[in-house]
């Protein structure tokens, strides 16, 4: 008798749990060549808020967290990734080899980023020297809540626009890439089981343009990464939209994802804070 | 020949029906006799601890699976719109802002009273503003011409544990500062071991106390432990003269359960269809969301029906319910989902 292989439902990853749709509603996600492989969520913008609200709930706790201590965690997802590779090279589809190259070069990057987590106040923050008895200090301060929507690259674009908004401490909501979000959904695997706090990385899957403007507009998002917006007009009206309440936009730009990242993505998502203390007391 | 029209009996008199204790058995020409004998007959109850007991021991028992799914279902109901805006408004101005804070000081007062007289944009003010005693006369100033009530806690809020000399002093007091209403607690212990005469005569003691003011009866259902004690609460207090009836203090958990809201709305709508007088219900605690503020309203609207359903006989006892309920106010008019960074903190 032959076996019924079991196969994996694909859900959206909200507050660290994995629920379906709110709206229930589902889009088939076929491989380049035009193969069905599986049904994904197509979340609607009620789940969208939920992301938000459960990233707003998560931000006190790993904003908090030591530098440190969102090293470690960030590590642990590299060290959890690199134990999954042959599951994500196979998800990837294309060549084997070509496959597994993008996902060592995705532990890497994580491993990257991770090792700036306590290094990134060091670089861009400052002991100002001023005209009077005062100690004024910069450092950087993660803005809060943001909304990415993730290009097309599915692991290593994915995982190259997430890791520098969360290293810094702050909370995301990931709009996974829309023809290839299978890979997004392992990885939420990934991170729900490598001590990352849940609500730090929500996934949602479906219609970016029915999703963007929602976040784009939503009141308590801080920052808008709109990397994998292909269409101008959506990233003209989401830049719009985002302006209400003067969000952190980074905007939409061709990026070679295996170049030297640099580190202009993190302090995108950072805000300066600046204090004195006088000298002597 | 008919039985009178015990509470919970339904419509029709004529059937026989199990009767409260106390309550007198008369022939039926019209309701305003039945309305008039039961009343007289009410007033009876009271005059011995045991014709009490029996009174509150003969009403019917709470069906508790029954009213929880009820309460579910009517949970269900989806209000959306128009519908839904002009819910939101109507439960705004149906909120009795409350700070109950040991750390409450006359500048929070202060600043709590100028949100409730304008909540924010066009939305209406809210019913009240709901304080410890001694800031009541902050509040009142602040309030002063405004509309807003002030409501003030009383009688050794929340416990209720002091002498009856003190529970009354301490209500004529707030009276004397201002206060428009007064939320006092019943001594849950006496009522649970059974001494319902005792409760009875501190709400009289406490309603002669309040003058003109409204009393609110705290039943604090969170330590009633029944659903049954829950209504025999209910009508002891609107027998003692409560012109409110509210669910909790706040300090107790769990607070206002849909259930026990509608327990205590099908006390009130009984006991006017008894005795005529309208009684109010307010529910408070654990009502944070808008959500959770709507489904009370279907609650009032299918259970008591709505001439309950304005701010003079139905008030939700809160303080974060009115930021969520601006915050949907505000998605409604924008199209945008709204941050509680750009509302008040408190």
């Amino acid at each position: 008798m032959s076996r019924l292989s079991v196969r994996k439902t694909y859900k959206l990853y909200i507050g660290g749990a994995f629920p379906r749709s709110e709206s229930g509603r589902s889009y088939p996600v076929t491989s380049p060549k035009g193969d069905f492989l599986a049904n994904a969520s197509r979340a609607s913008r009620k789940d969208a808020r939920d992301a938000v609200v459960a990233a707003r709930k998560a931000f006190p706790g790993w904003s908090g967290a030591t530098p440190y201590n969102r090293g470690q965690v960030i590590y642990r997802v590299a060290e959890m990734l690199e134990g999954r590779r042959a599951q994500f090279a196979e998800e990837l589809g294309g060549g084997k080899r070509a496959a597994l190259e993008q996902v060592d070069a995705t532990v890497d990057r994580l491993v990257w980023y991770a090792g700036w987590s306590d290094k990134i106040a060091a670089v861009h923050g400052a002991a100002n020297p001023v005209a009077g008895p005062y100690f004024n200090l910069s450092s950087p301060e993660p803005t809060g809540v943001v909304a990415v929507v993730a290009p097309a690259d599915p692991l290593l674009g994915l995982v190259s626009v997430v890791a520098p908004v969360i290293v810094t401490g702050n909370t995301c909501v990931v709009v996974a890439s829309e023809p290839a979000p299978l890979a997004a959904i392992t990885l939420a695997e990934v991170l729900a089981t490598s001590d990352l706090p849940g609500g730090v990385v929500n996934v949602l899957t479906g219609r970016q343009a029915e999703l963007a403007p929602w976040l784009a507009a939503h009141m308590d998002v801080n920052g808008l990464d709109l990397t994998g917006v292909g269409d101008e007009e959506l990233a003209l009206r989401c830049e719009q939209e985002a302006a209400e309440n003067l969000k952190r936009v980074l905007r939409p730009v061709a990026e070679d994802w295996t170049a030297d990242p640099g580190t202009g993505r993190m302090t995108r998502f950072l805000e300066t804070k600046t204090v004195w203390h006088p000298v002597g007391i | 020949m008919a039985a009178l029209r015990c509470p919970y009996g339904g419509g029709d008199p004529g059937r026989d029906r199990p009767k409260a204790p106390g309550l007198e058995v008369e022939t039926l020409v019209g309701d305003a006799v039945v309305v008039s004998t039961v009343t007289s007959s009410l007033a009876d109850v009271a005059s011995s601890d045991a014709a009490l007991r029996a009174f509150l021991h003969g009403l019917p028992g709470v069906d508790r699976v029954g009213a929880d799914q009820r309460a579910a279902v009517l949970g269900t109901r989806s209000i959306k719109t128009t519908a839904k805006a002009a819910a939101i408004d109507l439960a705004i101005s149906m909120v009795d802002l409350t700070t109950l804070e040991g750390a409450d000081t006359a500048g929070k007062v202060r600043a709590m009273c100028a949100k409730a007289m304008r909540p924010g944009g066009d939305a209406p003010r809210v019913a009240a503003v709901c304080v410890y005693p001694d800031l009541v006369a902050v509040a009142v100033e602040a309030l002063k011409g405004s509309g807003v009530r002030v409501a003030s806690v009383a009688t050794a809020f929340p416990s209720g544990r002091t002498s009856p000399e003190i529970k009354v002093s301490e209500t004529g007091m707030a009276v004397a500062a201002g206060a428009d209403e007064i939320d006092m607690v019943i001594d849950r212990g006496a009522f649970l071991s059974g001494r319902y005469m005792k409760v009875f005569e501190e709400i009289v003691a406490v309603k002669a106390a309040c003058g003109d003011a409204h009393l609110k009866v705290i039943l604090e259902t969170g330590e009633l432990a029944t659903y049954d004690n829950v209504r025999r609460a209910s009508w002891l207090a609107m027998l003692a003269g409560a012109d409110f009836i509210k669910t909790s203090t706040g300090k107790v958990s769990p607070a206002a359960t849909p259930s026990v809201t509608l327990i205590m709305l099908e006390a009130v709508r009984d006991f006017r269809a008894a005795t005529g007088r309208q009684v109010g219900v307010k529910p408070a605690g654990g009502i944070r969301t808008t959500k959770d503020a709507i489904k009370n309203l279907v609650l009032v609207n299918e259970t008591a029906g709505d001439d309950w359903l304005t701010p003079e006989w139905f008030r939700l006892g809160a303080s974060s319910l009115l930021n969520d309920l601006l915050m949907q106010r505000e998605k409604l008019a924008t199209g945008r989902y709204a941050g509680p960074d750009h509302f008040t903190l408190d």
